[in-house]
């Protein structure tokens, strides 16, 4: 792959799709999309489009996975045949169930299991089109989609990506970065607490680099943060404001 | 002991709303003494006491709630109902029928069958046993006539209004009987379907305005509107 000399920063300094390195991509989310579940939410990152539905808490089945002393959280990742390039074995994949336990690691955290005993919560990620970085964009999706459902927590969870390309370090990695590129560090956060609930590194970064990478993701972190806050309030903002003009 | 939110004002999971010596109410908790919204709901200050009345959340059963659910399975000695709660409820055998029950001659679908629905009371509960119902009480028993609104749980009690101000109004103008689930299921009985309508769409607009002043006068026009324009239409 390294062979292919495909520059992924331009002379400018400025990615592929024309952002700087420590810019996010566009981002759009939208609340409630799904009448069927408890609580959903929809979100476009830049080429990625991911539905997040919950279910629950209700009755485990199962009935034998229940635990006397909390709720058990259960999360299925699964990708779209038609979400990439070349289609995907719609069958769940080595990756996907991997992905499935990292998200849910990453909300587990964040939500007061012990409340509700011998119950079950499901989430489910569907992506629609995948352009990198998804699971991050999955973990902002399904923790608002937790919120919709009213499932007490302890704060919402935001992730994003930050990797590096070119000798750079550059901020929420889409597709072609991430295959190419050297490094990519997926980060999750619960951002009135100060807690990291996600952190991977796939590649190869020095220390410092490691550090800056880190630092620019929770950057990231907190600019989305800010969205995620925004979309919840306003579905009740605006009919407040509606009916009391 | 500053708070950071005011009374009324909109909080997400994981809002700060108060720092030093308060108490973590309804929908909030406290760590390092600080107390954070543990739901999307509105801010409510209670002397010491912050409470956050939730916006979005599920019903969690309490003995003594008048609750609906719906038959959805039929067992040896009783049956099983979903209450709309995390939970399943019971209903015994022995509590419906009034005579003594005997599993040999009994045949309990033809009691309650799956797909009914009741209106019962919550026996008893706890954390470690699913809830326990009961319709030995005047006014619960199966449903047999009226239409069906499901809400978000904790807006019932926009719905009933302070001191029951809402509820009476809607059961006023539209001449209907209504019976409030605690769980969020709400049962309209009125005496044609075009006043159910009505009273369905009022409870449909005070879940969705519950979080805004000055409801009360918008439902109560919102119903004579709805009245006056019926009336037109059939002359």
């Amino acid at each position: 792959m390294s062979q292919k000399l495909e520059k992924l920063i331009d002379k400018k300094g400025l990615r592929l799709d024309g952002r700087k390195p420590d810019e996010l991509r566009s981002i759009k989310i939208e609340m409630g999309l799904s009448s069927n579940a408890d609580g959903s939410a929809y979100i476009e990152q830049g080429k990625n489009k991911i539905l997040a539905a919950v279910f629950g808490p209700r009755e485990l089945h199962p009935k034998h996975l229940a635990l006397q002393n909390r709720m058990v959280l259960k999360c299925r990742y699964h990708m779209a045949p038609f979400s990439v390039q070349e289609r995907k074995s719609p069958a769940p994949s080595r990756r996907e169930i991997e992905l499935s336990k990292v998200i849910r690691e990453a909300l587990e955290p964040s939500i007061f299991l012990d409340y509700y005993p011998r119950t079950g919560i499901d989430i489910f990620v569907e992506v629609l089109q995948a352009d990198g970085s998804t699971r991050c964009a999955s973990i902002v999706a399904a923790s608002l989609a937790l919120a919709d459902a009213g499932i007490p927590m302890r704060d919402l969870v935001v992730a994003c990506s930050a990797g590096k390309v070119d000798d750079t370090i550059i901020l929420d990695l889409m597709d072609v970065e991430d295959k190419l590129g050297t490094a990519d560090v997926p980060v999750a956060l619960m951002p009135n607490l100060n807690v990291i609930t996600l952190l991977q590194m796939d590649g190869i970064l020095t220390l410092e680099e490691f550090e800056k990478a880190v630092n620019l993701a929770l950057e990231g972190c907190k600019k989305i943060y800010e969205l995620q806050k925004d979309v919840l309030r306003d579905k009740y903002v605006s009919v407040k404001e509606e009916v009391e003009e | 002991m500053p708070t950071f939110f005011e009374r009324k004002q909109l909080v997400t999971p994981g809002d700060l709303i108060a720092e030093g010596d308060y108490i973590a109410g309804e929908n909030a908790y406290s760590e390092n003494n600080k107390i954070y919204a543990s739901r999307i709901g509105i801010v409510d200050y209670e002397n010491k006491r912050v409470n956050v009345v939730a916006l979005r959340a599920f019903y969690i059963p309490k003995a003594g709630d008048v609750v609906i659910g719906t038959v959805i399975e039929v067992g040896f000695s009783g049956w099983t109902l979903d209450i709309n709660a995390p939970y399943l409820a019971l209903l015994r055998a022995s509590d419906v029928l009034s005579r003594p029950f005997k599993p040999q001659k009994d045949e309990l679908s033809q009691v309650l069958d799956m797909g009914d629905l009741i209106v019962a009371k919550i026996a008893a509960y706890d954390r470690t046993h699913d809830p326990q119902l009961t319709v030995a009480e005047p006014g619960l028993g199966k449903i047999t006539r009226g239409q069906i609104v499901k809400i978000t749980p904790t807006k019932v009690r926009r719905v009933i209004g302070r001191k029951g101000s809402m509820i009476s109004i809607i059961k006023q103008e539209t001449g209907c009987q209504i019976i409030l689930g605690l769980n969020g299921v709400i049962l309209v009985t009125g005496k044609n379907v075009e006043d159910e309508e009505l009273a369905v769409m009022a409870i449909r607009k005070i879940e969705e305005e519950s979080h805004t002043s000055g409801l009360t006068d918008r439902i109560t026009q919102m119903l004579r509107e709805g009245k006056t324009k019926r009336s037109e239409i059939k002359e």
